[in-house]
């Protein structure tokens, strides 16, 4: 009795940790709309995905900072970053950048993806860029 | 005309898979010798017709014929040879041909080796592995059949995703898949052993040196899928947490919980049920991870639109196999009673905590890489589950497993006195406090508390695994003759153990200690890292056979000695137009030194990423000692002597029905 006492209680802790663990690690995916409209959280890491606006590539002469704009073709967020961009960021791409925005409204990012592989745009930005032309009022 | 021939050799697969099914099963229900006896021959002509239509997809893809349009997908005539091999197996469909290819190689295996086993049992064991060949042969003649053609064919082909153009990634695949694939012997072997209604400590002998070595090609090819990513990927990381990776992660760790219990089912007759659904998780998750990786799932849950039909089929499949297993062994698993009682402190305890730390430890993981698929098929938001979360959770669950571990492996079986366990553990607990003063005393690496930490679990496994092994020997008269004596099975065990002590060094010091420093450098410029100066002495240009690109040397110095050069190159493929890092690296077992070039940022200057990282060797070291270790338990002459023993008595006429 004793032991499988124990064991319950030894699982329920298990269970209790993981879904602490859980709910504090998960991350939401927005669009540019959307943190424009207020709906992503200010004081929490999410992810946000857009495509790399044409032209707004700056890069700090002295060190790794750069800074770019997303778009979902209806809105645009600015995004700065520190460090090394993956071999695929380049303007035009799709990526989705891990990061806080900051109380300035712009989006600091901790990393940046691009996926491996030419054509291949991550579903959630593909469906963000959808979303957001039909809202431009442009075709789909 | 080649290809037509392969896609003729995959039906005749099927056809032969559905015999292999059928015959033998109802012949094992019924009695029948001559249709049990079907079983052999069938598993090894399914073997000869999937084994020609590989050859045939080969032979399609060594002679660059772009008119199939998986090679013209997946391949270039400006590929080197090798990778036109192993572009093969590249994709969705060259995959599961690879798969199919694996487990009727299994299969054949397996109606070699079970020449010792009751023949209605090993004919329901190739029979249920021939059920899984006729689901993966369906699906892809169904819905992924890599022969289609393609006409007029293109000029040349879209050539194989750079990434893939290594040897990490020519060897990787296959090892991982003949790790999956084996599973579903020890599938079959519960299986079997639930519809013949025997499981029992012979079953688990017959089970466990097939699951051994299912679970080191397991082990290996998780090691080397690791490996490449930390040379080819560019920055320098080991271990992501991604889904693909965590496809393969749970399966092991079932894998893992497995041969633990079978060890315990064949030794003391206990633990049955639970081996029996460890067996089912394990070949389920492997089955999950095939589909998932390989069927674009994973990329995104939408893939299923672009062929509905692939979806529905997989869902269905895993369904069948999965839900028809558990639902025989909610049938028949009710009439297993254990052998045998233990008490509360006996090896049987510390394996069942293993086992459910380890199950434990596989929920977390399913659950951090399914839940963002499913709410995402539900309509109900995009969210990713990252890397903090599986640290978070498994290192607390890894911690205990690790203690018990070192205590489990003193317990004597049935029952132990806890006061005499102790008394076991005082020279283990000595060599792990000298080891961990010699580690502080002399690492720089090892001062936090956590990488104390992390280095006291490492130490206290492999101070009792080299403890357990001494008093063993020790306690005979000939301590020398009585270690070349030891048990094979025992050997591998605690050979795997320091294995897995190995790799939690590794994985302690490099997690905690690794200087990674981005700059931004242009000939002539230095870049420090820890004790390190990395000095970018020129950039040149560089031709391969289908790229082009800029190779960076490196100069680095310690204290203004000379240390190494490293060489870095950026590559760009021409047919896909694709950027690759290609990382320069001095490896050592002391730390590795690692220099990558992001991007040119103007004329000269690139940015650049200078890691030093402790102890990385370690990680792959010790999966390379556990997989030896897996492998020299399964060499224990003990499975071999029983299946002789039996065969003798099936030849004196003694029953052979299972």
């Amino acid at each position: 009795m004793l032991v499988i006492g124990l064991g319950v209680l030894g699982i329920g802790v298990a269970v209790a940790l993981i879904l602490a663990a859980f709910n504090q690690n998960l991350m939401y995916f927005y669009s540019p709309s959307e943190v424009a409209r207020g709906e992503a959280p200010g004081n929490r890491a999410f992810r946000l995905g857009g495509m790399v606006v044409k032209g707004s590539v700056q890069r700090d002469p002295q060190d790794l900072t750069v800074r770019f704009a997303v778009t979902d073709f209806a809105q645009q967020r600015t995004v700065t970053y520190k460090g090394i961009l993956p071999d695929l960021f380049r303007e035009g791409q799709g990526i989705v950048a891990i990061g806080q925005l900051d109380p300035g409204g712009v989006f600091v990012a901790s990393e940046v993806l691009a996926k491996h592989d030419e054509n291949y745009m991550p579903p959630e930005v593909a469906q963000a860029l959808k979303d957001g032309k039909a809202q431009a009022g442009m075709k789909p | 005309m080649i290809a037509e021939l392969g896609h003729f050799a995959l039906a005749m697969a099927l056809a032969i898979g559905v015999l292999l099914t059928l015959v033998p099963l109802i012949g094992a229900q019924r009695g029948n010798v001559l249709w049990m006896s079907l079983a052999r021959p069938a598993a090894r002509a399914q073997f000869l017709f999937v084994a020609l239509a590989f050859a045939a997809l080969a032979h399609a893809f060594i002679n660059n014929d772009f008119s199939l349009a998986y090679v013209a997908q997946n391949s270039n005539s400006a590929l080197p040879l090798a990778y036109r091999i192993s572009a093969l197996w590249g994709a969705h469909e060259g995959s599961l041909l690879l798969w199919v290819l694996l487990l009727s190689a299994w299969s054949c295996a397996v109606s070699f080796g079970s020449r010792g086993l009751p023949l209605a049992f090993s004919a329901r064991v190739l029979a249920v592995m021939g059920a899984i060949s006729v689901g993966f042969l369906l699906f892809m003649l169904a819905t992924s059949n890599p022969f289609l053609r393609q006409l007029p064919p293109p000029s040349d082909g879209a050539d194989l995703n750079p990434l893939l153009q290594d040897f990490g990634l020519v060897v990787h695949p296959p090892m991982l898949y003949t790790g999956y694939v084996g599973f579903s012997v020890a599938f079959a072997f519960a299986i079997a052993g639930l519809i013949g209604g025997h499981l029992d400590s012979a079953w688990a002998r017959w089970a466990r040196p097939w699951t051994l070595l299912a679970w080191t090609f397991l082990t290996l090819g998780i090691a080397l899928g690791s490996w490449w990513a930390y040379y080819e990927l560019g920055w320098g990381g080991w271990w992501f947490w991604d889904p693909v990776e965590n496809a393969s992660f749970m399966p092991w760790l079932l894998g893992t919980a497995l041969i633990h219990s079978l060890a315990a089912t064949e030794k003391r007759d206990v633990f049955k049920s639970w081996t029996v659904l460890l067996a089912i998780g394990a070949f389920g998750l492997s089955l999950l991870g095939t589909f998932l990786v390989r069927s674009g799932v994973l990329t995104s849950v939408h893939a299923f639109a672009s062929d509905p039909a692939r979806g529905v089929f997989i869902l269905v499949f895993l369904v069948l196999v999965i839900g028809g297993a558990l639902a025989l062994y909610a049938w028949r698993g009710t009439s297993m009673q254990s052998g045998a009682s233990y008490a509360l402190t006996s090896r049987e305890s510390f394996l069942l905590a293993n086992s459910v730390l380890l199950t434990v430890s596989c929920a977390t993981v399913l659950l951090g890489t399914l839940y963002p698929l499913v709410l995402d098929a539900l309509g109900l938001g995009k969210i990713s589950v990252g890397p903090p979360y599986f640290n978070a959770v498994f290192v607390p669950l890894m911690a205990p497993l690790v203690v018990l571990l070192g205590l489990g492996q003193h317990a004597r079986w049935k029952q132990d006195r806890f006061a005499e366990l102790c008394r076991g553990l005082r020279l283990p607990l000595l060599g792990t406090l000298v080891l961990l003063a010699t580690a502080v005393a002399t690492l720089s690496e090892a001062r936090s508390p956590r990488a104390v930490f992390g280095l006291a679990l490492a130490f206290w496994v492999l101070a009792s695994s080299v403890g357990g092994v001494l008093r063993r020997c020790r306690a005979r008269s000939a301590p020398w003759a009585a270690f070349m004596h030891l048990p094979a099975a025992y050997l591998g065990q605690h050979l795997a153990h320091i294995g897995f002590a190995v790799t939690i060094i590794g994985v302690t010091l490099v997690s905690l200690d690794t200087v990674d420093v981005h700059s931004r450098a242009a000939p002539g410029d230095s870049v420090t890292a820890g004790d390190y100066v990395f000095t970018f002495a020129a950039a040149t240009p560089i031709e391969g056979p289908n790229y082009d690109g800029t190779a960076a040397r490196f100069e680095v110095t310690r204290d203004g000695e000379h240390v190494t050069t490293l060489s870095a190159e950026k590559r760009n493929y021409h047919v896909r137009g694709m950027p690759m890092t290609e990382a320069g690296i001095a490896p050592g077992l002391r730390r590795d030194l690692y220099v990558s070039l992001g991007e040119p940022l103007d004329e000269k200057t690139w940015s650049v990423r200078v890691s030093v990282k402790p102890f990385v060797r370690w990680l792959w070291l010790g999966a390379l000692l556990m997989a030896a270790g897996g492998a020299v338990a399964m060499c224990d002459p003990r499975f071999r002597r029983l299946a002789t023993r039996l065969a003798a008595r099936a030849a004196t006429g003694g029953a052979v029905t299972g």
